[in-house]
């Protein structure tokens, strides 16, 4: 595909560049099970919250923006999929479709964010937002205050990772529009893959435990 | 948007078809009203189905060699000892310390919260 792409050549610790792949993979798949913990102490939290005060999590939940909600997965699992997508293009050598496919993702990316921010607008203007911005009334207040706290936190922590993901996938765009990859050499694209998978896999979760929560109810 | 023109592997896009499907019934479902906790039984088994399909085709654990899969294992293990664990504690608590988040008071204090 293309004259410039580089021979993959093994840093002196690795015997392959194979080997090199394999362990750089590994190293990702770690980080990453350290990161189920990062969210899993939030998400125990939340299951106690829930646990003790059904109905106040429920009346919360009635409270989400389930189509901004619905609407961002629905972003997020199309941004997994041009992801994947890429990750192939890279494997095939299709430096062209890397590119566009990588800021395809990106931009997907950024389109959850803003929908994200329009959302916590919405959330501001109804008084919402606990410590700042807070005035409920009836039984379940204190249950709702503890609820969005913990929304603002996992949402708020789920977009961090959803910006240093854009970040990253940004700086592959421009990588593979230079032809920094090719065929025997794409592991970045290949790790980096596996980091914006996980932030989907976070948000596949959070979707119903925010959103999703007492709809069946008044 | 056939896979000889885009490179589009047919397995992803099916994925990404059943990931779709999946979030338009777990939506749907959620406002059926249904007995006890089954809503959010539903919910989150649709999750897990949805997260498995991602993690197996999307990050190739499915094909990942044996040290990569136990890596995502032990995060899955690690999180079921945190729930577990902490579950022994919360779960077989007679009084709630920080007292009753429906009557937020003070009365809750009097009231005996030892």
């Amino acid at each position: 595909m293309s004259d410039t792409a580089p021979i993959p050549r093994p840093e002196p610790q690795y015997a392959t560049a194979g080997q090199q792949a394999e362990a750089a993979t590994f190293g990702m798949w770690v980080f990453l099970a350290t990161e189920v913990l990062f969210f899993g102490g939030l998400l125990l939290a939340y299951t106690w919250l829930r646990a003790s005060h059904p109905d106040g999590v429920a009346e919360a939940g009635r409270h989400t923006k389930v189509v901004i909600g619905s609407v961002n997965t629905m972003v997020l699992l199309t941004s997994s999929l041009t992801m994947a997508w890429s990750v192939h293009a890279a494997e095939q050598g299709r430096q062209k479709a890397l590119t566009r496919l990588l800021a395809a993702t990106a931009l997907l990316g950024l389109l959850f964010l803003g929908l994200k921010g329009y959302e916590y607008h919405g959330e501001w203007t109804e008084h919402l937002v606990p410590g700042l911005n807070f005035h409920q009334d009836g039984p379940h207040a204190r249950t709702i205050e503890l609820f969005y706290f913990l929304y603002f936190l996992l949402t708020g922590l789920h977009g961090i990772h959803v910006t240093i993901g854009i970040v990253l996938i940004a700086l592959l765009t421009v990588r593979a529009r230079r032809g920094a990859f090719s065929a025997r050499c794409y592991t970045p694209v290949e790790v980096t893959g596996l980091y914006w998978h996980f932030v989907d896999i976070v948000w596949i979760f959070l979707y119903p435990l925010i959103y999703l929560v007492g709809r069946s109810g008044p | 948007m056939t896979t000889g023109t885009t490179g589009l592997p047919r397995t992803y896009l099916f994925t990404w078809a059943a990931l779709v499907g999946l979030l338009a019934a777990t939506l749907a479902l959620a406002y059926v009203p249904m007995p006890g906790p089954l809503n959010l039984v539903l919910a989150l088994g649709i999750s897990v189905a949805k997260a498995l399909l991602v993690l197996a085709l999307f990050m190739k654990l499915f094909r990942a060699p044996a040290l990569t899969r136990a890596a995502a294992a032990a995060g899955l293990f690690w999180l079921a000892v945190l729930f577990a664990l902490s579950a022994t504690d919360y779960l077989t608590r007679k009084v709630e310390p920080v007292g009753d988040l429906s009557a937020p008071t003070g009365r809750e204090y009097q009231q005996g919260g030892r």
